[in-house]
């Protein structure tokens, strides 16, 4: 084992962290200002990786269907948030774990009857094709490009929140549903606003993502699943613990796939070793959610300590 | 409320009956996975099914389909609704070997025939074969010995092998490494659903292999093309039919190109009914068929040219009759081992582009008249 090889391996799950981020930060916002859990979010993923599948297609220009994959997955969000959502506000998680449950079957459903059962095709974009040198190591420069992404939607989401308008509004959502609606802040326009925005983000995710992944039916519950556990761990609510999180679960997830193996080949042999550090691997996400969860209950960062 | 509606049922079962007196059709139901992510499969074999029934023009079968969601309680279900209700005789359809493992064992059990048009499972062939279970497609390693075999054709001294973590593809290295000669550069497993193939990857790029084998299915197989393509990992890529399938390969794209694949069926295969069978599935549905609806096609025509023979209420006739497998298949030679299971050639097939379209040619011959291993441990002579 060198040191391009964990250097690459990091840089992987560097990347791999940055898409669960954007995936995790609609969903943590989600929860945080509404109270909701959204188990459809992963459907919004694929709305977006299919809308930009397609658009591309159409026109053969990736970055117009980057754009149509945003706009649809949004579209889809405020849409779903004022058919649906409102309806669940006041209501327990559990209805609202079987509404959106119902949401991913119609939208699969849905998404099948429009592009049909078989995967899309979607290429990376010209300009980014190909490979970098990176000293250490040759780097595909798309998933460089999805670094860079990555962390620019980062930042532009932490000036949102804390320096504009519609941030303090998220952020005294957050705190006090009541007493913000009580000042005269518009709050259902609000809940649309941020359930479009969380949208978009999964929108874009899936977008970006689905360049270099099968974009099929059924792709954005795995993700689902991660972005989960990156909100528990980071925090339900926080947009920071979220991108900790996330970058925790992508980085072990990828060194654990690689790491583990050999390490079990140690005292066991190749074939047995790869099976045993596979098995391991696929469970080490969640073994860290459970360790964080006993020592800190309410995640890394706690919004409502 | 319930009561009413069996009634009613009874009485239009009758009225039919009725009508069609001379030979009543046998039913036959086709479980499949017609929703979610394997729903191209599914969609596949329940299309060319249906495309044989009608080139046949064959009356002898009412076809009923289901969709399994991919999920073993669904398929299980509807495997008992469709015996219970419908009255089916023969089942076949299903796409997996999870689901096929929960459904074959309890539907033989009741005297009810299984044809299975893709999945293989080891369990079924061996000390588990039943003289009510047929495979009209392939035992599951036999893919991917012929891939190991031919990499020895090949040349390749140092392959990294890769599939999913579980039974399948357990089978398939085990498959692959049955005949492979070369040494082993490294053996991963990956995640069942797995969309993110960078640590794998880079693990090839250090492992100085010089070949790349892999089995990753569907979704899987895309991802892992497409990211692979953008690498700069330049190693030749040998793997089994399912990867580099007609259903996968549009979505692949480019990067699919010269990729050698193993099969046993070929949309090239220059056969009267293959070239018929080709033909009429782009006319019918305007794609070229997958090597999961050749299997099907053989399925229909398999279970067609049965009940031709031997009424199925004799069933120890009908079984005669199918063992006998008096049908053209779309594979050339097609016959049936002690244990059920085909006998048959493997062929190795380079992914080309055909006037823009990505399709799969045959290069060359992995196996002929190969059968499986488990069959020698099937008690049936």
């Amino acid at each position: 084992m060198t040191a391009a090889l964990l250097f690459e391996q990091f840089l992987n799950g560097l990347q791999f962290g940055l898409m669960l981020f954007l995936m995790s930060a609609g969903l943590t916002l989600v929860f945080g200002v509404m109270g909701l859990i959204n188990l459809a979010h992963g459907s919004l993923f694929m709305i977006g990786a299919f809308f930009c599948a397609a658009a591309a297609g159409l026109t053969g220009n990736f970055w117009l269907g980057l754009a149509a994959g945003m706009a649809a997955a949004a579209a889809a969000g405020a849409l779903i948030e004022v058919t649906v959502m409102r309806r669940l506000y006041t209501r327990d998680h559990l209805d609202q774990v079987l509404a959106t449950f119902a949401l991913i079957l119609i939208l699969s459903e849905g998404t099948k009857i429009l592009f049909g059962p078989f995967p899309l095709y979607l290429d990376v974009p010209p300009l980014l094709t190909g490979t970098v040198d990176l000293g250490l190591t040759p780097y595909p420069l798309y998933r460089l490009a999805l670094i860079v992404a990555g962390i620019g939607v980062a930042l532009g989401l932490w000036l949102l929140i804390g320096r504009t308008r519609l941030g303090i509004r998220i952020r005294a959502g957050e705190n006090d549903r009541e007493m913000i609606a009580a000042l005269g802040v518009n709050i259902r326009a609000l809940y649309t606003v941020v359930f479009a925005l969380g949208a978009a983000l999964a929108g874009l995710a899936g977008a970006l993502v689905g360049a270099v992944q099968s974009v099929q039916v059924g792709m954005g519950e795995p993700v689902l699943i991660l972005a989960f556990v990156v909100i528990v761990i980071g925090g339900i609510g926080s947009i920071r613990g979220a991108m900790v999180g996330a970058l925790l679960v992508g980085v072990i997830d990828t060194m654990g796939r690689f790491l583990l193996p050999q390490v079990f080949a140690l005292f066991l042999d190749p074939s047995k070793a790869s099976g045993a550090g596979a098995a391991l691997a696929s469970i080490l996400v969640y073994l860290l959610m459970a360790l964080i969860l006993v020592i800190r209950p309410k995640g890394l960062f706690p919004v409502h300590a | 409320m319930k009561f009413r509606k069996n009634a009613l049922a009874c009485a239009s079962v009758l009225a039919l009956g009725a009508g069609v007196a001379q030979a009543d059709p046998v039913t036959v139901g086709l479980i499949t996975t017609l929703s979610g992510g394997g729903a191209g499969l599914g969609v596949d074999v329940r299309d060319a099914f249906e495309l044989a029934l009608q080139m046949a023009g064959s009356d002898a079968i009412h076809l009923v389909v289901e969709d399994d969601g991919q999920r073993p309680e669904n398929a299980v279900q509807i495997a008992d609704r469709m015996i219970q209700s419908e009255g089916a005789q023969i089942l076949t359809g299903i796409i997996w070997s999870n689901l096929a493992m929960a459904v074959v064992p309890a539907v033989t059990a009741q005297d009810v025939i299984y044809v299975s048009p893709n999945a293989g499972p080891s369990a079924l062939a061996g000390a588990g074969c039943t003289p009510n279970y047929f495979n009209a497609a392939y035992q599951n390693d036999t893919m991917h010995e012929a891939a190991g075999q031919y990499a020895n054709t090949l040349g390749y001294q140092n392959a990294f092998i890769m599939a999913p973590n579980y039974p399948a593809g357990v089978d398939a290295l085990t498959g692959f490494k049955r005949y492979f000669q070369g040494t082993l550069a490294g053996e991963v497993y990956t995640q069942l659903g797995q969309t993110d193939f960078a640590a794998e990857i880079a693990q090839i790029r250090a492992s100085g292999a010089d070949s790349i084998f892999i089995f990753e299915p569907g979704g899987m197989g895309i991802s892992f093309m497409r990211q692979y393509a953008q690498s700069g990992v330049d190693l030749p890529i040998i793997s089994a039919a399912f990867t580099f399938s007609q259903d996968v390969l549009p979505a692949v794209g480019d990067a699919a190109l010269g990729v050698i694949n193993t099969a046993e069926w070929s949309p090239d295969m220059d056969n009267e009914a293959n070239v018929a069978f080709v033909a009429a599935f782009q006319e019918a549905y305007g794609r070229l068929p997958s090597v999961y609806a050749a299997q099907s096609f053989d399925t229909a025509n398999l279970i067609l040219s049965a009940l031709a023979a031997a009424d199925i209420s004799d069933l120890e006739a009908f079984r005669t009759a199918m063992r006998a497998a008096d049908f053209d298949s779309v594979r050339g030679s097609f016959r049936f081992g002690n244990n059920q299971h085909p006998i048959q050639n493997y062929y190795a097939r380079e992914v080309v582009s055909v006037d823009g379209v990505l399709t799969n040619r045959i290069v060359g011959t992995a196996f002929e008249d190969h059968q499986d291993v488990y069959a020698a441990d099937c008690a049936m002579e």
